[in-house]
């Protein structure tokens, strides 16, 4: 069966161009773009950590290693198209034009990071696994209601596979023909869990024939295989020919949220590696050497344009108002119960009372 | 308060005034589509959607794959993308593997967004025990979904609010589980006024005035509970006959009125009574009333068993004998 599903690679480790054929996409301008996305999700992801040791944040979950299928997805879509993330995401919403602020005070706590700058269709990130799938079906048919040609791309990774929402999902949207783009990234673990105790598959590409839609394997730390393999299933949702699973092969080098050591489970001598080999950025700075597009001050610029965009949001997040204890109730409804409007008041009469008690104290 | 534009009447059972008030929204509402398994052709399986398929196709009455947490979840999807879909469970309990969606999605997806995103859907299901089903076919699990904030339950008892109900929900901005007593589904008939009217969630009924004992129940226990409180007449007890019509947000203050004038008071509901929604009826009696009551508020319910398969369901069903005993029961304190 993993001979049905080779992975598809259009730069390989070394920076080169697989087929002749792709360099029609395999642009400067395009390696740049890519390059430069890349640069900036690793930035923000590596801030995430820091800001979450610095108690700054709360619990973070980093993506690091798998910036390239986050990055060539994102970057595949339209403008109207739907996005729904899980909570490791991040990078593909902030490709796809989330706000970073909002990013990081959905980190940090804060229900404001669960809203997308307007007139951008980005759920707010699936946290119970697998439950976005049903959710980007239903989204997708309705744009095929509407008589659209817009498209939903979901994510999600291997230890979804498992779970029955997935299979759901897969199902009603190869019934419905829903334009939704299946978008998984397997990167090998569950938190501690490897894939050969999650499933008994070699690929998670082949679940889609039990669903009678293409299943597409690719290299998810080519950006260039993701984005083309992406644009490709998103064209077959807007011409009405539904849905696609897309697997894309990546590694977090990482721990699965900074609450977690993942020296428990598995030699992290092998992240070192494919930090070496496989890494997703380096891949495209061979690419581009070796065409003779990379220029190190430009590369630094990059970089330095990357690290500023970064820290202007932490400085924005840092100056958010606080949270108002009002919100808690305001928003469960679109008009509050009597419930919530007399917890609401006892709420802060109580706090009223711990004011004038620590006043009398003093 | 209840709105309505509509002026002739029909005399219809209680489902088909449920099949009315969707066909009324699938007329006026675009958006407005019904999901779920069997719903096509099938009409559901209590022909709560007889004929509705025929009359606006199935991309507006959809038969979805047996698949509860994928067509709710997906439900979810569309009404955050501008549809307003009406999702038939085909028993309540066969809802549970839809529990993850509603709790963790349907239900809190305008507070996590603010009120950004939110999901505008009804999820229609019958309930109760009384009617020879097979085991699972029976629960009566409301409690599990009051429990939920951000979702509202109603559950109707009469053909009339029925309809207005329904169409209360789908225009409701925020995802209401509408539970039908699948017992009354064709127990009783009364008049239906056509078109569009709505009965608004949050408001209780007085089904009967009284002055002695108030007894609080909904859905299929209203029948029940009033037949007892006839029956009490004979002993010349008068009751005060409460449908609450809507279990969350209940309504305080039309329970409120009515025990501080009759200062006793029974809740009859069918599901257990460990954790059921009679005890927040009790909470509203006891934070806004406590002082007016003569006597400890009886309750009476299903017993903390799973419903038992239906060789047992008399048995365990509150019977008028039952309620009339607690009645009894508050006179005599």
């Amino acid at each position: 069966m993993e001979n049905d599903f080779p992975i598809k690679m259009w730069i390989d480790v070394n920076g080169n161009v697989q087929e002749k054929e792709y360099q029609e996409v395999v642009t400067e301008k395009r390696a740049r773009t890519f390059y430069q996305q890349l640069i900036r999700i690793r930035t923000f992801d590596r801030k995430g950590i820091s800001l979450q040791r610095q108690g700054r944040i709360g619990t973070y979950a980093p993506f690091e290693g798998q910036e390239a299928s986050q990055v060539g997805s994102a970057l595949a879509l339209e403008a109207n198209d739907w996005m729904f993330p899980s909570y490791r995401d991040h990078g593909a919403t902030m490709t796809f034009g989330h706000s970073l602020k909002n990013i990081l005070l959905f980190w940090n706590g804060r229900n404001e990071g669960c809203i997308p700058p307007a007139g951008k269709n980005i759920f707010p990130p699936g946290i119970p696994i697998a439950t976005q799938l049903p959710h980007a079906v239903g989204a997708a048919f309705a744009e095929k209601r509407k008589g659209t040609k817009n498209a939903a791309i979901v994510y999600f990774g291997d230890g979804a596979t498992s779970e029955g929402d997935f299979h759901e999902g897969l199902n009603m949207a190869s019934v419905f023909e829903a334009p939704v783009v299946f978008f998984n990234q397997n990167n090998g673990y569950a938190i501690s869990v490897p894939m050969e105790k999650q499933m008994n598959t070699k690929t998670i590409a082949q679940k889609a024939l039990a669903y009678d839609m293409p299943g597409v394997r690719v290299d998810g730390n080519d950006v260039f295989a993701v984005y083309a393999e992406t644009l490709k299933a998103l064209d077959r949702a807007r011409n009405g020919k539904g849905p696609t699973l897309i697997e894309a092969v990546t590694w977090r080098y990482g721990a699965h949220t900074t609450a977690d050591d993942p020296t428990k489970y598995r030699d992290q001598k092998e992240s070192d590696r494919r930090r070496e080999e496989t890494d997703p950025v380096l891949r495209v700075e061979r690419l581009m050497k070796n065409q003779g597009w990379f220029d190190e001050q430009w590369a630094e610029e990059v970089k330095n344009q990357a690290a500023h965009e970064v820290d202007a949001s932490v400085a924005e997040m840092e100056s958010f108002p606080p949270a108002d204890p009002n919100d808690i109730f305001d928003h469960v409804f679109a008009e509050p119960t009597w419930q919530l409007e007399e917890q609401k008041q006892q709420y802060f009469e109580a706090k009223k009372g711990v004011a004038v008690w620590n006043q009398q104290q003093q | 308060m209840e709105s309505t534009t509509a002026v002739k009447k029909k005399t219809m059972t209680l489902v088909q005034a449920i099949t009315d008030g969707m066909r009324t929204m699938l007329e006026e509402d675009e958006r407005v589509l019904v999901l779920g398994e069997d719903v096509g052709k099938n009409g559901g399986v209590f022909r709560a959607t007889d004929h509705l398929q025929d009359e606006f196709g199935e991309d507006r009455v959809m038969d979805t794959p047996l698949s509860e947490a994928g067509f709710i979840g997906a439900a979810i999807g569309m009404s955050v993308n501008g549809l307003r879909p009406v999702a038939e469970i085909q028993f309540l309990g066969f809802i549970y593997p839809a529990y993850e969606q509603i709790m963790t999605h349907a239900s809190r997806l305008r507070s996590r967004t603010m009120g950004h995103y939110t999901v505008p859907m009804v999820i229609r299901a019958p309930y109760g025990a009384g009617v020879r089903a097979p085991e699972i076919h029976s629960d009566s699990t409301e409690a599990i979904f009051t429990h939920m904030p951000g979702l509202k339950v109603v559950c109707p008892a009469s053909p009339s609010d029925a309809k207005g109900l329904l169409i209360a929900a789908i225009e409701d901005p925020d995802p209401v589980l509408y539970l039908e007593p699948m017992r009354c589904y064709r127990s009783s008939r009364e008049e239906v006024a056509e078109g569009k009217y709505t009965v608004e969630i949050g408001k209780a009924k007085k089904v009967q005035e009284g002055e002695d004992v108030t007894v609080i129940t909904w859905g299929a226990m209203v029948p029940v509970a009033a037949k007892a409180v006839k029956e009490m007449e004979v002993s010349g007890v008068s009751c005060e006959l409460i449908d609450l019509r809507t279990l969350y947000p209940i309504d305080r203050n039309t329970i409120a009125e009515s025990v501080q004038k009759t200062g006793r008071t029974v809740i009859v509901h069918e599901a257990h009574g460990t954790g059921g929604v009679g005890n927040d009826v009790l909470a509203v009696v006891n934070d806004t009333s406590f002082l007016y009551q003569k006597a400890p508020v009886e309750r009476v319910t299903g017993f903390d068993s799973p419903v038992p398969f239906f060789g047992f369901e008399d048995e365990y069903l509150p019977t008028p004998a039952r309620v009339k005993n607690a009645i009894e029961k508050v006179i005599k304190f």
